[in-house]
């Protein structure tokens, strides 16, 4: 009994970090059609980002969730200006410049960080769950995870700002015949995904550690996530993450991580074969 | 800068001169030594501490006025921890820059690669790194420790200390799959039980699953041969799950790529390791050669490795073959290192085995404290009784394999 709701913790971790991870590249492949390629390397910044900003003397929890959204955010913004807004609509183009940027960056961090693994340690300690033993910090990730995604819903439901975002992805020449300026709105769309994965970098860092080269292990899972979710942002994700995690913690756990990895792939295409637009092509259409 | 052809036709006649002129000069060129070794990728936290004490070898050996006169030159390739590169450079080395040793090879799985193309061209190779043993030919030397120095010491150590079931998580390539089989036989001979073995590809970084498994299953203690960058984050979890206080573990990896320094004191301090070398290495060898190391290097150099020892033992045990042969002939060196060669290093006495090409040496086991290893036990000139079970290059000298172990 303690065993199983041991387990079925770690499988909402693995819903939620998995979430987490992919919220940002949905919102950028979602609502913008982007492939960003160096989205591994958003979350890398953003572990390092947190790791540097509670180096220099702050706390943990105002490094991992203002600081390190607000850096990774920024890089975004600038990404978009210099490199992303002249390929709007040219897909294998922006795959192309944005796996040039991944290797940019990759090569920038280990110039400046070098190649060792960084890390924090994870804060919060451990609680018992009958004779078994785990961190509480899975249950924080747990937390960000709900309040990102719950967040990202209210916003483009609930504010003009998400209302016009949306209307500018439907309809760019439209919104802007209405008097809004589509550069700024893909500005502020891109930046705040690459944000948002800014913050899934920093809060998974204390887990999983930090290196340059670490985007390539989060890349593809995100990916598969996002096409596996279809169109909308937060249902998709909730439901993809839900389904691979639950899946890949589950296999990991009866056999071994490799077969835990094999599993998740083995969804995907299964998945993706089905439903050729993701889950939310076919159910839930029209939700957010 | 203006070159007009007259110009260009001179300092081209001038260079062709110079050139023919260092012909007679050949025998003051210098030694070439041979490096490959990841500086760059995901191996270059074992690699960079390597070339760093080998180039602090060869300036050495060039300050003491060099090899049989000549000076010694480093040749230093950056494999980029990429296998295809180490069969390109390898090649390079023996064939176009024709040097007289290659020192190098990290994994085992670059061993594998590089070792049959140094055989082919006839290079000398010393792979310095300590890694699963096994290994038979004549072609090469191993100056790093292996299973029977090594695991052999530390699980009776462990098990005494901590009890008889063991969980064994290891990296998922030959390293890992041999080095887990050795513990199992040692567990099994002290009269102890392997509960499980687990490998992970060395991109895995959530380690929750596993964790899960191994408090279901109980073990007195853990064994980890995990590798690289990506399997820290299994310490930070092992800790954060607040599983270090109640169950102990023990590497055969931890250390080599300054795990404890990268962890927190609180995340690493209890964890038992053997090696040959640690920094805290009581002779005056040691403590004159870390003078002249952080005079190099800065005093701020985070700790000398175990694979850079070995590298700089390697070093000195072929630059002794050479004074030996008073020849860089391959053969000759070979023939030079198999009288059973060996130097006062600062791990303490290492001599060449000839029947193996291994090294019989000093080693510790040590138990990491607040980012440092403290010495527990000294096992002094040990064998590598695990190779020398299969191989005998003095019977069988055109042997050329790796030997796995059966059960």
């Amino acid at each position: 009994m303690d065993l199983v709701a041991l387990l079925a913790i770690q499988v909402l971790y693995a819903i939620a970090s998995l979430a987490l991870m992919s919220v940002g590249l949905a919102i950028i492949f979602g609502m913008m059609k982007v492939i960003n390629l160096a989205h591994g390397e958003f979350l890398m910044l953003g572990g390092y980002a947190a790791i540097e900003a509670n180096r220099l003397g702050l706390s943990i929890w105002i490094a991992m969730l203002i600081v390190a959204p607000i850096v990774v955010g920024a890089i975004g913004i600038i990404v978009e200006r210099t490199i992303i807004r002249w390929l709007y609509g040219r897909m294998v183009d922006t795959m192309l410049a944005t796996w040039g940027l991944s290797l940019f960056l990759v090569g920038l961090t280990t110039a400046v960080f070098g190649n060792t693994t960084v890390g924090l340690s994870a804060p919060l300690g451990s609680f018992e769950i009958g004779q078994y033993r785990t961190s509480t910090y899975t249950l924080f990730v747990i937390g960000v995870a709900i309040v990102a995604l719950g967040g990202v819903l209210a916003v483009l439901r609930f504010t003009r700002l998400g209302l016009i975002a949306r209307g500018t992805m439907q309809n760019a020449n439209m919104a802007a015949a209405l008097g809004v300026n589509p550069n700024r709105v893909y500005s502020i769309t891109f930046g705040a995904g690459a944000a948002l994965t800014g913050l899934a970098g920093a809060v998974i860092a204390p887990v999983s550690g930090v290196f340059p080269t670490i985007g390539a292990a989060y890349v593809a899972k995100s990916f598969i996530t996002v096409i596996g979710g279809g169109v909308s942002i937060v249902t998709g994700t909730t439901m993809a993450s839900t389904l691979f995690g639950a899946v890949n913690q589950v296999a990991t756990y009866v056999t071994t991580p490799v077969f835990g990895e094999v599993a998740l792939l083995a969804a995907a295409i299964v998945l993706i074969r089905m439903l050729p637009q993701g889950i939310t092509g076919r159910f839930f259409r029209g939700s957010l | 800068m203006n070159i007009d052809r007259r110009q260009l036709l001179g300092s081209a006649a001038a260079l062709a001169g110079a050139s023919a002129l260092s012909v007679p000069a050949f025998a003051a060129d210098p030694i070439k030594v041979g490096s490959l070794h990841d500086l760059s990728g995901g191996l270059d936290i074992y690699g960079k501490p390597m070339v760093d004490a080998l180039t602090l070898a060869i300036e050495e050996a060039n300050a003491a006025g060099g090899l049989l006169g000549r000076q010694l030159q480093l040749v230093n390739y950056d494999t980029q921890s990429s296998m295809q590169l180490y069969t390109q450079f390898a090649q390079q080395a023996a064939l176009k820059d024709k040097v007289a040793v290659v020192h190098g090879g990290i994994t085992s799985a670059s061993r594998e690669v590089i070792r049959p193309v140094l055989d082919k061209f006839k290079t000398l190779y010393f792979y310095n790194t300590q890694y699963e043993g096994g290994v038979c030919d004549r072609n090469q030397f191993d100056t790093g420790v292996t299973p029977a120095q090594t695991v052999e010491k530390l699980v009776p150590y462990a098990m005494k200390k901590w009890g008889k079931k063991v969980y064994v998580v290891a990296a998922d390539y030959n390293y890992g799959q041999i080095t887990s089989q050795w513990v199992k036989k040692y567990v099994t001979e002290n009269g102890g039980e392997v509960l499980s073995i687990e490998f992970f590809p060395l991109d895995v970084t959530n380690f929750s699953s596993t964790i899960s498994k191994i408090q279901a299953a109980k073990p007195d203690f853990v064994w980890s041969a995990l590798v690289g960058g990506a399997h820290i984050s299994f310490y930070r979890q092992w800790a954060a799950a607040g599983m270090n206080k109640s169950i102990s573990m023990a590497s055969t990896t931890f250390g080599v790529g300054n795990e404890q320094i990268v962890l927190s004191p609180d995340e690493a301090n209890g964890m038992l390791v053997c090696y040959n070398y640690f920094e805290s290495v009581k002779n005056p060898v040691n403590t004159a050669f870390l003078e002249k190391f952080h005079k190099r290097f800065g005093a701020d150099y985070p700790n000398v490795t175990e694979l850079a020892m070995g590298t700089y033992q390697g070093f000195n045990l072929w630059a002794e073959g050479v004074k030996k042969a008073e020849s860089i002939d391959r053969m000759k060196v070979i023939e030079a290192l198999e009288t059973g060669i060996s130097i006062d290093a600062p791990s303490g006495k290492v001599t060449i085995d000839p029947p193996t090409h291994h090294c019989i040496l000093d080693v510790h086991i040590a138990e990491v404290k607040d980012k440092k290893f403290l010495l527990l036990e000294d096992f002094p000139q040990q064998k590598p009784a695990d190779t020398a079970a299969v191989c005998d290059l003095k019977k069988n000298p055109n042997d050329n394999q790796q030997y796995v172990i059966k059960f």
